[in-house]
């Protein structure tokens, strides 16, 4: 029924253009040539002249290759046999599993309805206190983990993954180095979580085609579990290769660049992706943790700025630590006035703190004489970054609110922390009598509803 | 203009068409692309002989070369009429919420509906009487909506001058109704209902003349007020990197401005900030009128994922709305988050066009079109003499969070206020992290000049010690210096700074601005005396604490002139050292 070409008219990039009736804009083909054959999309019409972007790349396609037409556009199977398994970008088995075909979706498809969607409420536990206390995950949100090539921000998305109570977890790897992929699996696999994670892995010696593939076809499955009931949690690692392999194929298409090669729609572009995030009106939700890495270490350049100005927030990754400073979640407020009274009091106070440390400690470097204050400062600085940001930590948010308490209580006394009074009763390890109520200053917390 | 020409399809790129046609077409105007049944609206972009270029706005997938395409003789237009208030629509004035109970959680393509609501009844008393003169514009009745008086004009497209031939009695009817019927001089009747359209992209001249901007916007937010004031009828614009703070400035103003209708229009940026909007204003009580805040609110809300070329209609279709508005004589004000995303829908256009490109990609047009959006705000007389105002406040992402980039730089030509938020100043907790030395106001503010000009000398003088401080060290420092940098930290810390979540400080109406503002020019200007610099800054420190506490308390209470009281003895204590 649909029609087969045989002549190719014009090849370069991944592109090929030929003479055809009747294709509908993105609908797939089947490019056969001596080599193999590949995917490929309808990605502009002009005439009876079609380019087709090959999900394989156009390497070794032949002018007489034989095009065969699909008559529909990219999809995926979606069903539960998907959990435990792993895909290349272009939705074919990586392991040995069998191909699957049943019940396909649309990928890209449509956005939410924003009168279907609802205010966040539900955190996200993690284990890790500087994302639980500090800048707390929220079910929903969409957060990359900003840090330099070799930070050891997979690990960190796979650790999230295992102790965050969701239902799903799609893994969405894009240029990924084989060994990270396999650190993934294994690591997925030893926990159990391998049986409700799927994995859609381009690496880095696959078609670069298929990297951009990867984000919708790990987003409209998680949509689907998500239509379904169950809370999904998205991994994207990295979305700088994403990014990458848009700008590398607009060249080949002879677009215009706008920043440093990079197409103009680069920020709808990763919009449109991240937006799949939702908590929905009666359904379950997809909550997106993405890796970003910053070429130069610079986060002006165009893929993590255009990256910030769409998620809700961002964590830092430098030195193997998540940083207090910069790293924001920014619907934490949603939830962290609902976990434990002294939630928000220790948040504000352990970071004023350990931004006094960080003072010091530049105080000291330049050769001037520590105070008292500078030496106490120090003390807590040590062991806040020991005992909190090292990423080795695991403790659940109320042992991390116990462990800061007992930090202050080590370094400080009561009156220096500016808690106030009703908290340091409460909390405060031990000396409950020593507090002067009267010369304790409220600190300034947020709220979560500005009145 | 024959309404049914009609084109067919000869290209695809992305969401540009390329459509021979057979009539005459006009710029701009609306099509329909067929993809079976299902029509995907698309606007004329440029035309070349007998094609032109229509940009889709809905997503192009599965569009065919040779699929027809119905022209509509129309531009794209907003449906103008009572019933607008409280709606959140998409950027073509599709009401979402009624959208969701048709297709469900996600947006469904090719399904457009009636803005304005076609059953609903209002009860319209005529003013209007035969043999009257009119013009577009002019005032024929009202109906209540909500708080407001609905006024019912001659439709703003109706050029010339018209005779009253009749008019509806006082009744209830629906927008579809003819409501006055009126004779142009060549003698041809013409119908009048509740509801009008107008294209979006003109902009609406029913007026008398043009006013120049001068009575105060009142936000509440203290250093726009008294700094960086804006005016009923101007324009301003708040420009900064991410996270620094633009949306939640806006969130506030939208609040707390003393305006009687907000518009706005979330353009390209995240949906669930919008959702914060829908589900909390409902719940909210506008001080000024005791209603739901709701009530004055209209949401455009085409946010970043939604289709683009939409992204770039829906400013126009907020300005036309609020355009709508300020002909019944109401302050309206304009809110748009991010006219950067408008910006870049433009490049993506253009680039799809294959125009010469200008700086970082934009089209060479881009300042023209910026400049043509804010020349849509402004006060003006109405031809009954009363007058109207919009205002438009527009956000700015900067790349890189850079202001010498081209959406900046020609969005600064044109307001006539700028509110530069400054990482620094966020990252340092500093909210509204509005910078005090960059940004620039041309409209007179609430407060006494002098006492103004003395609180930014004391700003800029303040941090110049501060800067120089970091090198010299406290030691290096004289007194007086020091004293000055202690000064300009507190008006930073106690006025500039703000607790948006307080429900006291968070809006600080312009009686109690000038009222503080009064008190702290009087302790900037008092010479004081120290035994030493730290006995200084513990000073400051116990000051601004007292100051904030001040700032928490209502002024209607008797604790406001207590510790107004305290505050002005412990400065005397000090000034007596001098
Ligand atoms: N006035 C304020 N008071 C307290 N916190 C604030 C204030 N303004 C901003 N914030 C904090 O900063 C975060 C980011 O603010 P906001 O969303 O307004 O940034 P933005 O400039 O609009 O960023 P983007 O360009 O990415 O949209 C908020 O989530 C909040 O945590
Ligand atoms: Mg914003």
């Amino acid at each position: 029924m649909h029609k087969t070409y045989h002549r190719v008219e014009r090849i370069a990039g991944s592109v090929i253009t030929i003479r055809a009736k009747d294709v509908k804009y993105r609908e797939l083909a089947e490019v056969t040539s001596r080599y193999g054959s590949s995917l490929a999309q309808a990605i502009r019409l002009d005439e009876d002249e079609v380019s087709l972007q090959v999900f394989a790349g156009a390497r070794g396609v032949a002018t007489d290759a034989k095009v065969r037409f699909l008559g529909e556009t990219m999809r995926v199977p979606f069903s539960d046999a998907l959990l435990g398994r792993v895909f290349t970008g272009g939705a074919q088995p990586r392991d040995n599993g069998p191909a699957l075909d049943e019940n396909p979706v649309e990928i890209g498809g449509p956005s939410v309805n924003p009168a279907k969607r609802i205010i966040p409420r539900n955190m996200v536990r993690t284990g890790i206190p500087m994302i639980d206390i500090f800048n707390t995950l929220v079910e929903s949100q969409k957060l990359p983990v900003f840090a330099r090539a070799g930070e050891p921000y997979n690990p960190l998305l796979a650790r999230i993954a295992l102790q965050a109570e969701v239902d799903v977890i799609v893994l969405g790897g894009m240029g990924l180095k084989h060994d990270d992929y396999l650190i993934f699996r294994d690591t997925l696999e030893e926990s159990g979580a391998l049986s409700r994670t799927v994995m859609f892995v381009h690496t880095a010696a696959d078609p670069v085609v298929e990297c951009l593939l990867v984000p919708d076809i790990s987003l409209a499955v998680a949509e689907q579990f998500a239509i379904a009931g169950k809370r999904v949690l998205v991994l994207l690692t990295d979305m700088t290769n994403f990014a990458d392999a848009m700008k590398e194929i607009a060249i080949t298409m002879e677009q215009i660049p706008s920043n440093r090669g990079y197409p103009g729609d680069l920020y709808s572009q990763l919009a449109a992706r991240y937006e799949k995030a939702v908590d929905f009106d009666t359904a379950g939700s997809i909550t997106i943790l993405a890796a970003t890495t910053m070429p130069g270490d610079d986060v002006t350049h165009p893929v993590p700025d255009n990256t910030g100005y769409i998620t809700e927030g961002q964590f830092y990754l430098r030195d193997g630590r998540i940083e207090p400073f910069g790293s924001l979640s920014r619907l934490k407020q949603q939830v962290n006035g609902k976990t434990r009274d002294d939630h928000r009091a220790i948040m504000d106070i352990m970071v004023q703190l350990y931004s006094g440390y960080r003072e010091s400690l530049e105080k000291q470097s330049m050769g001037f004489r520590m105070s008292e204050w500078d030496n106490k400062l120090l003390k807590y600085g040590e062991r806040f970054e020991k005992e909190m940001m090292d990423l080795s930590v695991n403790i659940p948010l109320e042992g991390a609110l116990d462990l800061g308490w007992e930090i202050l209580a080590d370094c400080f006394e009561p009156v220096e922390t500016g808690i106030k009074s009703t908290l340091i009763d409460k909390y405060w390890p031990g000396n409950k009598d020593e507090t002067e109520a009267d010369t304790v200053t409220e600190p300034e917390t947020e709220e979560a509803v500005p009145a | 203009m024959d309404s049914s020409t009609t084109g067919k399809i000869i290209g695809v790129n992305g969401n540009m068409l390329i459509v021979e046609f057979e009539s005459a077409v006009a710029q701009n105007e609306v099509g329909y692309a067929k993809i079976g049944d299902v029509g995907l609206m698309a606007e004329v972009v440029r035309i070349r002989g007998r094609l032109a270029d229509m940009q889709v706005y809905e997503d192009t997938t599965g569009l065919r070369v040779g699929a027809d395409v119905e022209f509509t003789g129309d531009m794209l237009s907003a449906e103008l009429g009572p019933g607008l208030l409280t709606q959140v629509y998409d950027g073509l004035q599709n009401p979402l919420p009624q959208l969701a109970e048709q297709c469900g959680f996600f947006l469904q393509r090719g399904t457009y509906l009636p803005a304005i609501d076609r059953e609903a009844r209002w009860d319209f008393t005529p003013s209007a009487t035969e043999g009257d003169t009119v013009t577009a514009g002019d005032v024929l009745g009202s109906v209540p909506e909500g708080i407001f008086d609905h006024t019912i004009m001659v439709p703003f497209a109706m050029n010339g001058t018209y005779t009253v031939e009749s008019i509806a009695n006082a009744g209830s009817y629906i927008v579809e109704d003819v409501i006055a019927t009126v004779k142009d001089s060549q003698g041809r009747s013409h119908d009048i209902r509740m509801l009008q359209r107008w294209p979006v992209k003109l902009p609406v001249t029913a007026y008398a003349e043009r006013l120049r901007p001068t009575t105060p916007l009142v936000t509440k937010g203290r250093i726009v007020d008294t700094f960086f004031p804006v005016a009923k009828g101007g324009t301003y614009c708040i420009p900064g990197p991410f996270g620094a703070g633009k949306t939640v400035l806006q969130q506030l103003t939208s609040r707390n401005a003393d305006v009687d209708i907000v518009v706005v229009a979330a353009c390209g940026e995240r949906a669930g900030e919008v959702v914060e909007t829908l589900r909390e204003f409902p719940e909210l009580t506008d001080p000024r009128t005791g209603k739901s805040l709701m009530d004055r609110t209209v949401i455009i809300c085409n946010t970043s994922s939604m289709p683009v070329a939409a992204r770039e209609a829906s400013v126009y279709t907020a300005v036309t709305i609020a355009s709508y508005y300020r002909q019944m004589g109401l302050d309206v004000l304009l809110l748009a988050d991010s006219t950067s995303r408008w910006a870049q829908a433009l490049r993506e256009t253009s680039g799809r066009l294959e125009e010469i490109p200008g700086e970082e990609a934009f089209p060479a047009y881009l300042e023209s079109v910026i400049a043509g959006f804010y020349e849509r705000g402004g006060v003006v007389k109405l031809n009954n003499g009363e007058t109207g105002s919009i205002t438009i406040g527009g956000t700015v992402s900067p790349a890189g969070g850079n202001f010498d980039e081209p959406v900046t730089q020609a969005t600064l030509k044109v307001v006539g206020a700028f509110h530069g938020l400054s990482r620094a100043r966020s990252d340092a907790r500093r909210y509204p992290a509005i910078d005090p030395l960059d940004s620039w106001s041309k409209y007179g503010s609430i407060v006494d000049e002098e006492q103004l000009t003395l609180a930014r000398r004391i700003l800029r003088e303040g941090s110049d010690v501060g800067q120089m401080m970091k090198v010299v060290g406290e030691e290096g420092t004289s007194d007086s210096d020091f004293i000055l940098y202690l000064k300009s930290e507190y008006l930073d810390s106690v006025y500039l700074q703000q607790n948006a979540f307080d429900a006291v400080d968070g809006a600080t109406s312009d009686e109690r601005q000038r009222h503080v503002f009064e008190v702290i020019s009087e302790i900037l200007k008092a010479s004081m005396g120290f035994k030493d610099k730290d006995s200084a800054r513990r000073f400051f420190h116990e000051i601004t604490q007292t100051t904030k506490d001040w700032n928490r308390v209502d002024m209607d209470e008797k604790e406001f002139t207590t510790i107004q009281t305290k505050l002005e003895s412990m400065v005397s204590e000090v000034t007596k050292n001098a």
